[in-house]
């Protein structure tokens, strides 16, 4: 029985794999202890040549709207942990954490998915794009904007998701229709209900990208 | 969620190299929608989780020279959706696929991780095991059960199977394709779904060391395929009840047909009652009803889920319906 508290706030690198309980477990060979924060080396498993990492700290590379930024991350570490707590970008917002409310959705690849349901090392060599890109030189993203206009929030809390999901939306639905937006927001809720505002928004903004508004 | 190790193989004989002999000790990581949300969760504790992200061969959705489809395990959602093929001969996968309205949910779900994805039994992911055992006895029954089985429910498992793309595989006549340490072996999708009779078991014909490679759906030769789905919410949920329909027809007369429901039992559901009450038929809102009905007829429904057996009957009608409808 599982009722345990979360365990983030343990040190790094001390997980509570019993590193010799899971050798004896799944014959995997190992060189050298680990040794708490520090970076562990990459390993292999008996017969295999795939290297191990972790479960302490490794380096990881994230290309996050645009530019690389390499961290020490534990490979247990989701990308929504790595922007928020590791790259100071809180834009995407943590929620419930469990893939079912959209405020942490960010772009992997052209394609709106949740930031909680994606671990940091499985995110290399893909383009993230984050809300915090949106906004060049102070002007606000066709999307934001129609945000603004269409009084598209009340507490703010899902807004970065949901701008976020409209902006792959309309990537790739230049010509929605109110039922096409409805269908194509499903992955986001918002618990003040301004679902009216925010389909707006959408319709508006579609028509402003085309108008060459565009910033990203 | 606990520390664990992390390794990222290129082919899936290094992936099986890499998984343990024993259920928990390492777990296999496709989209991660629903892994990552278990081991926050504490239900699940791997000690390494082996990524597919890396195995190009399981990627991909193609016809075979034989005229099957092929869906690569971690094939996505959202591949599924966009594939020309899949929408021309199997329109109901795309609907399948529809039902889970999250587009963020399409991107990164695969096909492979939606049919092996764990119960939604909230005594499971509160903790309590597959089987939610104290004492060597249930808590189900007599528990929060409005949304637990109603057919193939006398224990000790009462979850249901959460997969929204079994029942319709399983109507269409799928193969999977599994990947071990002695190599390759298909099983009968309709095979592959067990109930489990204890707590080190799965509900899933699958070891611990091997992965889901593909799923192999034979050519609809002309059937009619409908699937419906009955949701308390209308995105960011599984269904209450659902079915999938398959029908061989010649003329207005159903040759035969396949019904299978989901969201009801431990595994996806077939009925032979009601694929009987549908032979040699012509469909009508009537012997549509009667379908739905004997789907059913068997359904012992718990303290608080007897509303479910109406939702699958009607489900069943209605993707019969749907069915002979055309599309
Ligand atoms: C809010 C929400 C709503 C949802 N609604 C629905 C719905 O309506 N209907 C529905 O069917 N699903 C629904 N899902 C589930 C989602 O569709 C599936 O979780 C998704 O397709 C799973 O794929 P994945 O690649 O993310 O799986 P993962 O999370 O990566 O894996 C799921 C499980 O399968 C195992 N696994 C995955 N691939 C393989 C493989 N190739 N070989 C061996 N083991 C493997 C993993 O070890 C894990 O135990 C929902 C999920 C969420 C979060
Ligand atoms: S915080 Fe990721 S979906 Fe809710
Ligand atoms: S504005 Fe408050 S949750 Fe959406």
């Amino acid at each position: 029985m599982s009722r345990k508290k979360d365990k983030l706030a343990r040190p790094p690198g001390r997980g509570s794999v019993s590193r010799r309980d899971f050798l004896r477990g799944a014959g995997v060979a190992v060189s050298g202890g680990l040794i708490a924060g520090e970076t562990t080396k990459a390993r292999a498993a008996a017969g295999a040549t795939t290297p191990i990492l972790g479960p302490g700290k490794v380096p990881i590379t994230l290309r996050i709207n645009g530019k690389p930024q390499t961290l020490e991350l534990e490979p247990r570490v989701t990308l929504l942990d790595a922007l928020r707590n590791h790259l100071d970008l809180t834009g995407a917002k943590n929620v419930c954490d469990r893939g079912t409310c959209g405020a942490c959705t960010v772009i992997l690849d052209g394609d709106p998915v949740y930031a909680c349901n994606v671990l940091a090392i499985e995110a290399q060599g893909r383009n993230i794009q984050t809300i915090e890109s949106l906004t060049v030189g102070g002007k606000l993203h066709p999307v934001s904007a129609a945000f603004v206009e269409h009084d598209a929030q009340q507490c703010g809390f899902c807004t970065p998701g949901f701008v976020m999901a409209v902006k792959a939306f309309l990537d790739h639905h230049p010509n929605p229709t109110m039922e096409s937006v409805e269908k194509g927001l499903g992955g986001n809720l918002c618990r003040c209900g301004t679902y009216v505002g925010i389909r707006k928004a959408a319709l508006q903004a579609a028509k402003s990208v085309k108008g060459g508004l565009h910033n990203a | 969620m606990e520390a664990f190790e992390y390794a990222r193989p290129t082919s899936k004989e290094e992936a099986v190299k890499l998984l343990a002999g024993t259920w928990g000790e390492t777990e296999v990581l496709a989209g991660g929608t629903d892994l990552l949300s278990l081991m926050k969760d504490y239900a699940s504790n791997p000690k390494r989780l082996v990524s597919l992200s890396g195995i190009a061969a399981l990627k991909g959705i193609s016809s075979q020279p034989d005229g099957d489809l092929r869906i690569g395990a971690t094939a996505t959602l959202q591949e599924l959706i966009a594939s020309p093929i899949v929408a021309k001969q199997y329109p109901a996968l795309v609907e399948a696929a529809h039902g889970v309205r999250s587009p963020q949910i399409q991107s990164l779900g695969t096909v492979g991780g939606d049919l092996l994805q764990r119960p939604r039994c909230w005594y499971y992911r509160g903790g309590h095991g597959l089987l939610a055992q104290h004492d060597g006895k249930s808590l189900v029954p007599d528990g929060e059960n409005q949304y637990h089985a109603i057919l193939g429910n006398s224990g000790p498992a009462y979850f249901v199977n959460p997969s929204s793309f079994a029942p319709i595989l399983i109507a269409l006549g799928a193969k999977v394709r599994v990947h071990g340490p002695s190599g390759a072996r298909e099983v009968e999708l309709s095979k592959f779904f067990r109930t489990p009779s204890s707590e080190s078991e799965r509900e899933y014909d699958l070891k611990p060391n091997e992965i889901l490679t593909e799923i192999l759906v034979p050519a609809p030769g002309g059937a009619k395929m409908a699937v419906y789905e009955v949701r308390e919410k209308e995105a960011l949920d599984w269904p209450l009840a659902a079915a999938a329909v398959v029908l061989n027809t010649s003329g207005k007369t159903v040759k035969s047909a396949r019904v299978v429901m989901g969201h009801v039992a431990p595994i996806p559901w077939p009925s032979p009652e009601a694929e009987a009450a549908l032979a040699g038929k012509t469909i009508s809102e009537s012997v549509a009803d009667e379908a739905g009905k004997a789907a059913v007829a068997k359904a012992t429904p718990l303290s608080k889920n007897a509303y479910k057996v109406q939702l699958a009957r009607v489900a069943t009608k209605r993707a019969i319906l749907a069915a002979a409808g055309g599309a």
